[in-house]
C-alpha cells in the first residue's frame, strides 16, 4: 500500500520540475499553425481596392448560413474594387459560423480567408455579426482607401484576374 | 390530324406528328439535346451548332419505294459524312437519332469551346449564372479548361444600354439571334438586328427611341447566356438567393401569370422586398411572356408613400378609433355611396358590396369604360381559350389600342391572326396591331361616329359575311374617344353583333372588354355599377367610401366648399387620402392573398410574396371590422372562405374554390430549372391557371335592350378636338414610383396631325396651353401623321386632367405669358 502511495508521488513530484504547459493567456499567446481557421479577413489589393467582387460564392457555399452579401455596380467615380460589381453589404454571423473555411475555397478573387484571431466572444448576438467594416483588412502602405476615384479605361474586367487558388 | 411519324433517340421510340422538329421530339421523349439558338416558341435559325447529333434515315429502293433491309431483316441506314443540328431537321419515319454518341459528344463539346472563346468566363458577377444555359451546358458538355489565355481574347464593351431597360454585353452574347427573333417574329416589330460581320457581329437597336417595344424584358428570359440584362435586376441578387411567390399581374385585364422572386435586402432597411418579376407560364394567357410594364411597374407596392397605419382627422390612429369614427360617419349620413375600383380582388369587392347592400348605399365600380354588364352575360365562358383561335375563326377589335392598353392581348390576337383567323380592326387611327399584325379588314371611323360602328360592319358585305361564317367569334372593345355610357351602348353593339352571327353562349366566342384595372371584370360580376364622374356625388352625398381610388389626383373631382364625409381605403398617400376624414391603411395585393376576374372572365388566384408593410390590412379585413360596428356579421380572416361564399350566392362563380383555382396541366413547351436552355427563365407553373367563369345563362339568351346611340362630338372646322387615350405608360400613381420607367413615362403631351400642327402654329417639341370648358393644362406637342386632322390626343394620367372628348383651344406657352 505505501509502496503504491510512493510511486504516486514519485509521478507527482517529477511532474513538479518539468516546464508547465500552461500559460498565461491572455498576457501570454501561443502562435497558432499556419492552417488555422480563425476570425475572416477580407482583403485587399496593394493598391487598396478591395478583393471581393460581391459574387456571393462565399454565401452559397456556407453549410451554417452564417454570410450575407449584397451587390452594387462599381463606376470609376466610385470605385470599391477593379471588377463591374462589388459587395455594398458583407456580414459574417459569427455564432453561426463552423470555421470549416468553404466560404474561403469558394471564394474566386481569395478576398474571404480565415485569419489568426480566434478571440471572439460576445455579449449580445447583435455583436456577433461582423460587418464589411469590420471584416476589412487595413488599407496597406501606398494604397488607398475605397471609395476610390480612377482613370477610366483601366478597370475594363468585369472580374479581376482569378489566380489558381495557392496555400 | 396530322400523320404520325415513329423514330429511335438513344434507343428510344418515340411517335410524333410529322413535321416536328427533332429537338421537340426528344424533348417529348425526356432527351434533352442541348440547345442555344433554338426556342420552342421562335422559328428555328441554326445559328449555333449545339445541337449537333447523329441522323441515320433509312435507305430507300428508288424502284419499289420499300426501305432496303440488311441481312438481319432491318432497314439499312445512312449516315451522313457529318453530325447534323437537330433544331433544323424534321423527323422522318424510321430515323435513328444518336445524341450521346462519341462523335456527337465530340461535335458538341468542339461547339461549346468554340462559343467561349472569346467568352470573358465572368460569371461570378454575371446576373445570368446560376440560371445560365452557356454556363449549365458548358458544364455537361464542354472541355473543362480554356485553352485560351484571356489576353488572346477579344474584348468588346460590356455596359451598352439597348434602351433605358436593357443592358447588352457584348462579350457575353453568343449571337444565338434569339432576342431578335423574338422582337421580329412574335412581337412583330423588328427593333433589334445584327451589324457588322463574322467575328465583329453585334446586336443593335434599330429603333428610335432604342428597343422600342413593350416586351423588351422578355429578351433577357430567353437570352441563353448573361448578355441581356434589365436595368431593374443588374447586380440585384443572385438568382439562387431569391425566393419565388405566385401572383397575378396587376397592371391590367389580361391577368398575366407572374412569379415575384423576393429578398431580405440591407437597402430596403432589411425588410424583405421584391427584387424582379418573371413569367409563369400559361398557354391560355400569357405563354412564356409579360409585357415591360408588368416586369417594371412593381416598385409602387414599396413605394416611400404607402400608407401604414390608419388616420384620422390627418392624425394616425388606432384601428379601433378609425373604424369607429368611419362608421359613425356612414351612421349618421342619410345620402351615402361606396366607390371602388377595378384593383381591388373579388373577396374585398364582395365584402364591399355586402356592407353596401347592408346600408342601403349604392356600390359603384370607378370606370371609364362601361359595358361590364355586357361581357359578364356574353362574355367567354368555362373552356375558352384565346390560343385555340385560329384558322376559320373571326377576331374583332374595336375601340382599343391592344399594344398600349393590353400588350398580352396584342401578342395574343396577332398570334391568332398569324394562324389565320380573320382579324377585323375598327379604330380611328392607325394602331400597332393594325402596323403589326396581319389583318383581313380596317373600318376606319372618324371620332363621333362610334354610335354607328357595328351598324357599318354589318353594312360592309365582305365583313359581315366573314363575321357569319366564323366559326368563333370573339370581340375585344375599348373606349377611345368615348364616354361611359357610349361604351356601354359600343358594349351592348357587340353583344347584339353576337347574337346575331349565332355565336352567343358558345365557349370559344364573346366579348371582352380592355378594362384598366386587373378585376374591373370581377366588380361587373358581383354587381358592381358603373360610375366615372364623381363630381355630382361629391356635390350630393353626406358620405362617401372610396376604396382604392384616387379622383383627386386624376383631378376629375374639383373642390367647391362643400365636401361629403370622406373614408378613403388605399395603400399610397394619395391626394385623395390629403382631402379624407377617415384614412384606411390597406395593404397592397403583393402581401395578402386573393383572387382577380380578368376581361376573359378567368378567375386567378395570387399569393403572398411579401410581408405586410407597417399596420396596414387587407381591404376585406377592414370592411368586415367596418361592418361589425354597423352591425353587419362579414368573414374577416380567409380569403379562401369568402371566395366559397362567393361561389355561393353567384351562378357564374358554381363550383369554384380556391382548391379548383390552384389546378394546373402539362403544358408545352416545358419549363423549370432542367428546361432553363430550352424554353428560357420563364417559371413553371405549379400554382393554378385559374378558371374561366361559366356563362351566365347557358342556353338562354337574355333579351337585349334596344342599343341607345349616345351623341358624341365629333372633329369640325376651326376647332380642336380633345380626345383622351390610353398609354402604357402613363404617369398614373402606380407607375411613377417605378423610377426606371420615367424615361418611357415621359412629360404630359398632345398628340397632333402635321396639318393641325401648322394650322395651330406649333412645331413638335414646342411647349403649349391647351385650354377646354373651364380648364387648362400645359402639354409639349408630339406630331404623328396616324391622328386625324383636326383632332389632338392626350393620354390619360398623364397630368392633363381630361376625362372625355372636349373641344379645346390650342397657345404656345409662351405667347400666352
Ligand atoms: S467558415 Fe464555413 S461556416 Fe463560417 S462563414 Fe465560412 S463557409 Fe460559413
Ligand atoms: S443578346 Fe442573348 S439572345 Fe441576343 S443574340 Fe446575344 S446571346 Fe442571343
Ligand atoms: S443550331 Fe440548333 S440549337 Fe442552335
Amino acid at each position: 500500500m505505501l509502496k503504491e502511495i510512493g510511486r504516486g508521488l514519485m509521478t507527482t513530484f517529477k511532474m513538479m520540475l518539468e516546464r508547465p504547459v500552461t500559460i498565461q493567456y491572455p498576457e501570454q499567446k501561443r502562435p497558432v499553425r499556419t492552417r488555422y481557421r480563425g476570425r475572416h479577413i477580407l482583403r485587399r489589393y496593394e493598391n487598396g481596392l478591395e478583393r471581393c467582387i460581391g459574387c456571393a460564392l462565399c454565401a452559397a457555399a456556407c453549410p451554417a448560413d452564417a454570410i450575407f452579401v449584397e451587390a452594387a455596380e462599381n463606376t470609376d467615380e466610385e470605385r470599391y474594387s477593379p471588377g463591374e460589381r462589388y459587395a455594398s453589404t458583407y456580414e459574417i454571423n459569427m455564432l453561426r459560423c463552423i470555421f470549416c473555411g468553404f466560404c474561403e475555397d469558394a471564394c474566386p478573387t481569395e478576398a474571404i480567408v480565415l485569419g489568426d484571431n480566434y478571440e471572439l466572444s460576445f455579449t449580445d448576438r447583435a455583436q456577433a455579426i461582423y460587418t464589411k467594416e469590420m471584416l476589412l483588412e487595413p488599407v496597406p502602405p501606398g494604397g488607398q482607401p475605397t471609395p476610390q476615384k480612377t482613370p477610366p479605361g483601366v478597370y475594363t474586367r468585369a472580374v479581376p484576374e482569378m489566380e489558381d487558388p495557392k496555400d | 390530324m396530322s400523320k404520325m411519324v415513329t423514330l429511335t433517340i438513344d434507343g428510344i421510340k418515340v411517335t410524333v406528328p410529322e413535321g416536328t422538329l427533332l429537338v421537340d421530339a426528344a424533348r417529348q421523349a425526356g432527351i434533352h439535346i442541348p440547345v442555344f439558338c433554338y426556342h420552342p416558341k421562335l422559328e428555328p435559325a441554326g445559328m449555333c451548332r449545339m445541337c449537333l447529333v447523329e441522323i441515320g434515315r433509312p435507305m430507300i429502293d428508288r424502284n419499289t419505294g420499300q426501305p432496303i433491309l440488311d441481312e438481319n431483316g432491318q432497314p439499312k441506314l445512312q449516315f451522313l459524312g457529318k453530325l447534323e443540328t437537330a433544331c433544323t431537321n424534321t423527323v422522318s419515319e424510321g430515323m435513328v437519332v444518336f445524341t450521346q454518341s462519341e462523335k456527337a459528344r465530340q461535335g458538341q463539346k468542339a461547339t461549346v469551346e468554340f462559343l467561349l472563346t472569346s467568352h470573358p468566363l465572368d460569371c461570378p458577377i454575371c446576373d445570368k449564372g446560376g440560371e445560365c444555359p452557356l454556363q449549365d451546358l458548358t458544364m455537361a458538355y464542354g472541355p473543362a479548361q480554356s485553352r485560351f489565355e484571356y489576353e488572346d481574347k477579344i474584348h468588346l464593351a460590356k455596359h451598352v444600354p439597348l434602351g433605358d431597360l436593357i443592358y447588352l454585353d457584348r462579350e457575353r452574347c453568343i449571337l444565338c439571334s434569339r432576342c431578335i427573333r423574338f422582337q421580329a417574329e412574335l412581337v412583330g416589330e423588328a427593333v433589334l438586328t445584327f451589324d457588322e460581320r463574322g467575328r465583329s457581329s453585334q446586336i443593335v437597336t434599330v429603333s428610335d427611341p432604342p428597343f422600342d417595344s413593350v416586351f423588351s424584358g422578355n429578351t433577357t428570359d430567353i437570352c441563353p447566356v448573361g448578355a441581356l440584362t434589365t436595368a431593374d435586376f443588374r447586380f440585384g441578387a443572385r438568382p439562387w438567393e431569391l425566393k419565388a411567390a405566385a401572383s397575378i399581374c396587376s397592371q391590367c385585364a389580361v391577368g398575366c401569370n407572374i412569379v415575384y422572386n423576393t429578398r431580405r435586402e440591407a437597402r430596403s432597411d432589411g425588410r424583405i422586398v421584391i427584387k424582379r418579376v418573371l413569367p409563369r407560364q400559361n398557354e391560355e394567357v400569357n405563354d412564356l411572356w409579360i409585357c415591360d410594364k408588368g416586369r417594371f411597374g412593381y416598385h409602387y407596392t414599396e413605394s416611400r408613400a404607402r400608407l401604414t397605419a390608419p388616420r384620422a382627422e390627418g392624425r394616425p390612429v388606432s384601428w379601433e378609433q378609425a373604424l369607429q369614427k368611419a362608421a359613425e360617419g356612414l351612421r349618421s349620413a342619410s345620402q351615402k355611396a361606396l366607390i371602388a375600383s377595378g384593383r381591388l380582388s373579388n373577396e374585398d369587392l364582395y365584402t364591399l358590396k355586402r356592407l353596401a347592400d347592408h346600408l342601403q348605399m349604392p356600390a359603384y365600380l370607378y370606370t371609364p369604360i362601361g359595358g361590364g354588364e355586357w361581357v359578364r352575360r356574353y362574355g367567354l365562358s368555362t373552356g375558352s381559350d384565346l390560343s385555340a383561335l385560329g384558322k376559320g375563326d373571326a377576331i374583332l377589335v374595336v375601340a382599343s389600342d391592344l399594344y398600349e392598353e393590353a400588350p398580352l392581348w396584342y401578342l395574343r390576337v396577332r398570334q391568332a391572326a398569324e394562324r389565320g383567323a380573320a382579324l377585323i380592326i375598327a379604330h380611328p387611327r392607325t394602331t400597332r396591331l393594325e402596323r403589326q399584325a396581319p389583318h383581313q379588314y380596317v373600318l376606319r371611323y372618324a371620332y363621333g361616329d362610334e354610335g354607328e360602328i357595328i351598324e357599318r360592319l354589318r353594312r360592309e358585305a365582305k365583313i359581315a359575311q366573314t363575321l357569319h361564317e366564323a366559326r368563333n367569334l370573339v370581340i375585344f372593345f375599348g373606349n377611345e374617344g368615348m364616354g361611359l355610357e357610349q361604351s356601354e351602348s359600343l358594349a351592348a353593339a357587340c353583344a347584339d353583333l353576337l347574337v346575331e352571327t349565332g355565336h352567343a353562349g358558345r365557349i370559344h366566342n364573346g366579348l371582352i372588354g380592355v378594362w384598366p384595372h386587373p378585376n374591373a371584370q370581377g366588380a361587373w360580376e358581383l354587381g358592381f355599377q358603373p360610375i366615372f364622374d364623381l363630381q355630382p356625388l361629391f356635390e350630393t352625398m353626406d358620405a362617401l367610401y372610396l376604396v382604392a381610388l384616387d379622383p383627386f389626383g386624376d383631378g376629375w373631382v374639383r373642390q367647391n366648399g362643400r365636401k361629403p364625409f370622406l373614408i378613403v381605403q388605399d395603400i399610397l398617400e394619395t391626394a385623395t387620402v390629403r382631402q379624407a376624414d377617415v384614412v384606411l391603411a390597406a395593404c397592397a395585393y403583393t402581401e395578402r392573398e386573393g383572387t382577380f376576374t380578368s376581361g376573359e372572365r378567368r378567375v386567378q388566384r395570387y399569393y403572398p410574396a411579401v410581408p405586410r408593410y407597417g399596420d396596414s390590412r387587407p381591404d376585406f379585413a377592414i370592411t368586415a371590422a367596418l361592418g361589425a360596428k354597423l352591425g353587419l356579421n362579414l368573414e374577416a380572416q380567409s380569403a379562401a372562405r369568402l371566395f366559397q361564399e362567393i361561389a355561393g350566392a353567384f351562378p357564374a362563380f358554381k363550383g369554384l374554390d380556391y382548391a379548383r383555382l390552384a389546378e394546373t396541366r402539362p403544358q408545352w413547351p416545358p419549363t423549370g430549372r432542367a428546361d432553363y436552355p430550352f424554353s428560357g427563365t420563364a417559371q413553371p407553373n405549379t400554382q393554378g391557371m385559374g378558371k374561366i367563369l361559366s356563362a351566365v345563362a347557358e342556353g338562354t339568351m337574355t333579351p337585349l335592350p334596344p342599343t341607345m346611340q349616345k351623341e358624341s362630338l365629333r372633329p369640325e372646322e376651326g376647332t380642336l378636338l380633345l380626345v383622351p387615350i390610353h398609354r402604357l405608360f402613363d404617369a398614373g400613381s402606380l407607375l411613377t414610383p417605378s423610377a426606371l420607367l420615367h424615361g418611357r413615362i415621359g412629360a404630359p403631351h398632345i398628340i397632333l396631325h402635321p396639318k393641325t400642327a401648322q394650322e395651330a402654329g406649333v412645331t413638335a417639341g414646342e411647349k403649349v396651353l391647351i385650354e377646354w370648358e373651364d380648364r387648362q393644362a400645359e402639354a409639349l406637342v408630339k406630331v404623328e401623321e396616324h391622328v386625324p386632322v383636326g383632332v389632338g390626343l392626350v393620354p390619360r394620367s398623364m397630368g392633363i386632367p381630361l376625362s372625355r372628348a372636349a373641344r379645346a383651344r390650342l397657345h404656345l406657352a409662351e405667347r400666352v405669358r
